[in-house]
């Protein structure tokens, strides 16, 4: 119980992002006649952010199933990056791993990444539990925003910013945890270089190409002499 | 609308979803993961998140309008008050609050 209550007290700073983020996403879908059963599934087999709001234009343009599936990869490929940091991380979840690659959101990864796991509580239920915790808000969300559709009670502009505050905040707490700074910058450098070159619908996948060419390019700095690290680097 | 084509949409997406989350796993279940991926693993973190600030603010258009003056000026509030009070729910909300504000009544 004190696990659970640990994790669902840890995912509190996602929770008001996805449930909004949900609402706008339900909003959308109600908007081309599909009811909340279909938020419901979308939203737990999904599981998606961005991909279930092109998901919306997909179903609206019945497109062939060849493109949905090249543009759910073409949409989706930074998880691949997150796969890759979590390889280690996952190493010991045991029977949760399944669910913990399933459900590597953007979100979920940041805050697994950088959450401080408390002493006296069981790791693996804790981040299995932040997981599960954030779907929930998702699915809430998404029901709730289908079924209200356009009656929305106010007005919610500028509510999609508590996902950029978020992130922020994940990179600033990163930025303070971290001795050497080379991979912010990078991330940071290449994401808006490639923003500059490419555009927005096409600057993610050169921008992750570029990231992980720069990092290996700079893997001496960066990596140093291991006594640098400090002890969280290391029990990653 | 279609509802037996727009299930099989729906399936399509799920699927190709998982598989870009699950590729690194299946491909790195069998063979030891290779040095460079490792490190690339332990470093990305930090690379991501700062992306996804980036990526946050790809429909900001910062030519025209307001020139992204709300939202530069709102992450800017919240990485100060982040660095005062170290609470991140704290600072995620005043920040987004200030942003609403800005964007609905300014």
């Amino acid at each position: 119980m004190k696990t659970v209550k640990a994790a669902f007290k840890a995912s509190i700073p996602i929770m008001a992002g996805y449930i909004f983020l949900g609402i706008a996403f339900g909003v959308l879908l109600s908007k081309e006649n599909y009811n909340f059963l279909w938020a419901l599934g979308m939203s737990i087999f999904i599981y998606a952010g961005s991909m279930q709001m092109v998901a919306v234009s997909l179903l609206a343009g019945q497109n062939d199933l060849l493109t949905v599936a090249l543009t759910t990869l073409t949409v989706n490929a930074r998880h691949i990056f997150y796969g890759i940091a979590m390889l280690s991380r996952f190493k010991n979840m045991g029977k949760y791993k399944p669910y913990m690659i399933f459900s590597l959101t953007d979100e979920t990864f940041s805050l697994l990444c950088s959450v401080k796991v408390p002493k006296d509580v069981d790791e693996r239920k804790f981040k299995f539990f932040i997981s599960l915790f954030d779907q929930c808000y998702w699915i809430i969300g998404c029901v709730v925003g289908n079924i209200l559709g356009s009656n929305l009670p106010f007005s919610f502009k500028g509510i999609d910013f508590v996902m950029t505050a978020f992130f922020t905040v994940v990179a600033v707490e990163q930025w303070l945890g971290a001795k050497k700074h080379s991979p912010h910058l990078v991330g940071l450098f290449a994401a808006v270089f490639c923003l500059f070159i490419f555009g927005k619908d096409k600057f993610l996948i050169p921008a992750m190409l570029l990231i992980a060419f720069l990092l290996i390019v700079m893997k001496k700095p960066i990596e140093g002499s291991p006594s640098l690290l400090k002890e969280d680097d290391l029990n990653e | 609308m279609n509802s037996i084509y727009s299930l099989a949409i729906v399936t399509v997406i799920a699927v190709m979803t998982f598989v870009t989350r699950a590729l690194p796993f299946a491909v790195f279940s069998r063979i030891k993961v290779p040095r460079p991926i490792e490190y690339l693993g332990k470093f990305l973190p930090y690379a991501v998140t700062t992306m996804l600030v980036v990526y946050c603010l790809k429909d900001v258009d910062f030519l025209s309008g307001s020139y992204g003056i709300p939202e530069l000026v709102s992450i800017f509030a919240t990485i100060l008050i982040h660095l005062w009070k170290r609470n991140t729910i704290l600072s995620i909300f005043s920040g987004t609050i200030l942003y609403m504000v800005i964007v609905n009544f300014i």
